[in-house]
């Protein structure tokens, strides 16, 4: 058993499901959506994208590209949720929470798509 | 080399997590604790200034407790995340300081840059592996002719010189192992701007290395490599390098000519080593017995040479069983007045003193002449540190085998046809060599001498090519014309002409030159801007072929030609 594999697992898959409990509900009601849940959501991203640096291999490659699009897009929406709150007049409405909640979903997909790597390379790894 | 790299982001995993773990912390905390806004009601900070107080408190900026003053409760989990998020930075910071301190990150950083530099290199370049004497005096040579070289040396302390050394051209350098391939793969050895290797440390199984990684990767490049043991001369020789200097053997190989053949000698440092001053007159005796300290390397090279020319010799030498000397070798290092005597100093012409030892050598010639106030005296000079001492000794020669070597090569770079030249002139007598000495002392008298070779092709000199397929015949003496009056010729003498195969030496100024036709020219060294210039402008050209000076440019030329038209007709 690799201890570095398990928890860099234990990340991404976290960094997939907090994603998932924030995007789940009324894509433009803010009472659906937990600002916990999104900030969460994006240290855990962040964590899973520092972890794969360095790593030499094709996978690891690509599945620090996946993770940095998850941050981005993550990163994209908190700045948007901020800016909603403190800096456009009209605060949050739910056109900006179903934009905010758009951008996760993206993310969402990112995630997904890193943990569907990390299956495929833990297939092929098999002996 | 890369995997430092990859291995300096996996060492900033931890730091970096541990950053971002301790910011998300002090920020939940900051947003779950409540608080008092200004008007007494329960206030919870949002993210966005909890993100906004914990980065310019971990970064010890403060700008105080904002938007509302916190509350005790809010100061304590403060106070706490304040001291972790300084810890975090200071773990960070600390940890990258201490990764980009680290010998092979640095040598990482190094080489990247180094390769970056060749990289950028436009020109033909040579490798040169070894910045010792020989590198030195070669990299400084080629500099100032303009000529790109790459250097790479074990010693760090070499390399530092090679900083401190101000040449006119920027010339990249790596302290590492030339003998290892990924170090000469980054001096650019597979590409195919580099036009040469030159392999000069001091350890001739790393030379082997150097010069077998060359001719693997392109089998007709020119490898040129130093070597101090016969077996390792032979392996270099077998697959091919174009080049083999043993210091010992040309040094052997120049006292033969000083001691037969002096105005060949003469010739030679005229043309290779301009500022030597010759230090013998051919009219000085050094018919008779020499005396030579030392039968190591050099004193078996030496002893080859007087036998060839059967010069009698009488060698001394402190361990006569080990280097296998020869019967009525004197024991003793030589720098004593007793062994000096049993060898006859006082009715020998010469002494060479050739021990391994500066201080020896220095010693030996000193007493040497304090016995025979009128011998020949010959010093080997180990270190360079050294040389201002042998100068104020007034040796005749002091021989320095990094500056032989450092000769040889930079001849063979600069002008291939110098070493034919000079092979052709070892079979011509010595009348022959005088004469050339006089002709070319006519010629050339106050500046440096230099040598350099015109090649008729498109490349090297158009005008002079364009004219020879123009079917006008170009003789060798129009190259040599003064430009600026062409009655007058340049300080400059043609030695010798390669057409095909054959080579001729001091061609006949009425030979009519032909494509391809190479000729090698010594004269003032800046003639020889001046020779490349009108062989390369069709204007210089015409006027040394016709006398007549053209108008240039469409215009002027048709003008001229309607006003020629017109002084026909009238």
């Amino acid at each position: 058993m690799n201890t570095e594999k398990v928890i860099f697992a234990f990340f991404i898959v976290l960094a997939l499901t907090l994603n998932f409990s924030f995007f789940l509900g009324d894509i433009d009601n803010p009472d659906h959506h937990n600002v916990y849940g999104l900030f969460g959501a994006i240290l855990v991203s962040i964590i899973a994208t520092v972890m794969k640096l360095g790593d030499r291999t094709h996978v690891g490659a690509i599945l620090i590209a996946t993770s940095l699009v998850a941050d981005l897009q993550l990163i994209f929406a908190a700045m948007l949720w901020g800016a909603a709150t403190h800096v456009f007049d009209t605060g949050m409405t739910p056109a900006l929470m179903a934009s905010i909640v758009s951008l996760s979903a993206g993310a969402f997909l990112a995630n997904l798509t890193s943990v569907v790597l990390l299956i495929v390379e833990a297939i092929t790894l098999r002996h | 080399m890369h995997h430092i790299f990859y291995l300096l982001l996996r060492r900033l995993r931890t730091p970096i997590i541990l950053l971002i773990t301790v910011y998300g912390i002090s920020m939940a905390g900051l947003t779950l604790i409540p608080g008092q806004d200004d008007q007494g009601q329960v206030w919870h900070m949002d993210f966005f200034h909890a993100f906004y107080f914990v980065s310019f408190m971990g970064t010890t900026i403060g700008f105080g407790e904002i938007p509302y003053a916190f509350t005790p409760s809010q100061r304590l989990w403060v106070t706490f995340t304040l001291y972790a998020t300084v810890l975090a930075w200071l773990y960070s910071i600390g940890t990258i300081f201490s990764l980009l301190q680290q010998p092979n990150v640095k040598r990482l950083l190094k080489s990247n840059r180094f390769g970056g530099r060749v990289n950028r290199i436009s020109h033909p370049f040579y490798i040169v592996c070894g910045y010792g004497v020989t590198g030195k005096r070669i990299v400084n040579q080629l500099a100032t002719h303009g000529i790109q070289t790459v250097v790479i040396d074990l010693s760090s302390n070499i390399i530092d010189e090679l900083e401190a050394d101000e040449l006119s051209l920027s010339i990249p350098y790596l302290c590492e192992d030339a003998a290892n391939p990924s170090v000469l793969d980054l001096a650019g050895i597979s590409k195919d701007l580099c036009i040469g290797v030159l392999a000069l440390t001091i350890d001739d199984h790393a030379n082997l290395a150097i010069a077998i990684n060359s001719k693997l990767v392109k089998p007709k490049r020119l490898v040129i490599s130093r070597a101090q043991s016969k077996s390792t001369a032979a392996n270099l020789e077998s697959f091919g390098t174009d080049l083999i200097i043993d210091p010992f053997e040309t040094f052997a190989d120049h006292m033969g000519l000083i001691l037969q053949e002096p105005y060949k000698h003469i010739l030679h440092n005229l043309i290779v080593n301009p500022k030597h001053n010759v230090w013998m007159t051919p009219h000085q005796n050094t018919k008779g017995r020499w005396v030579v300290c030392g039968y190591r390397r050099m004193g078996k090279a030496l002893h080859a040479m007087f036998n060839q020319y059967n010069i009698p010799v009488t060698f001394i030498e402190i361990d006569i069983d080990r280097h296998d000397a020869p019967k009525g070798t004197i024991y003793g290092t030589g720098a004593e007045a007793k062994t000096l005597f049993e060898a006859g100093i006082e009715n020998a012409v010469g002494i060479i003193a050739g021990t391994p030892d500066d201080a020896d050598n220095l010693s030996i010639i000193i007493t040497a002449r304090e016995i025979n106030p009128n011998l020949v005296t010959i010093a080997r000079q180990n270190k360079r540190a050294n040389k201002p001492v042998f100068k104020a000794a007034e040796v005749n020669i002091i021989m320095e085998s990094g500056r032989i070597i450092a000769n040889e090569i930079y001849m063979l770079l600069r002008t291939p046809l110098l070493s034919d030249f000079f092979r052709l002139v070892r079979e011509q007598d010595e009348t022959w060599t005088r004469d050339l000495i006089v002709r070319i002392s006519d010629y050339i008298k106050h500046s440096e001498i230099d040598a350099w070779t015109i090649s008729i092709n498109s490349e090297e000199c158009i005008a002079a090519y364009d004219a020879i397929v123009g079917d006008f015949p170009i003789k060798i003496s129009h190259l040599y014309d003064d430009p600026h009056n062409r009655d007058t010729v340049l300080p400059a003498i043609p030695l010798l002409i390669k057409r095909g195969k054959t080579i001729s030496l001091l061609p006949q100024a009425a030979i009519l030159l032909k494509v391809g036709d190479q000729i090698l020219f010594c004269g003032e060294k800046s003639t020889q801007d001046t020779m490349r210039w009108a062989t390369n402008n069709h204007n210089v050209m015409r006027y040394i072929k016709t006398g007549r000076i053209e108008p240039d440019g469409l215009v002027w030329r048709w003008l001229h030609e309607r006003r020629r038209q017109h002084k026909e007709k009238t």
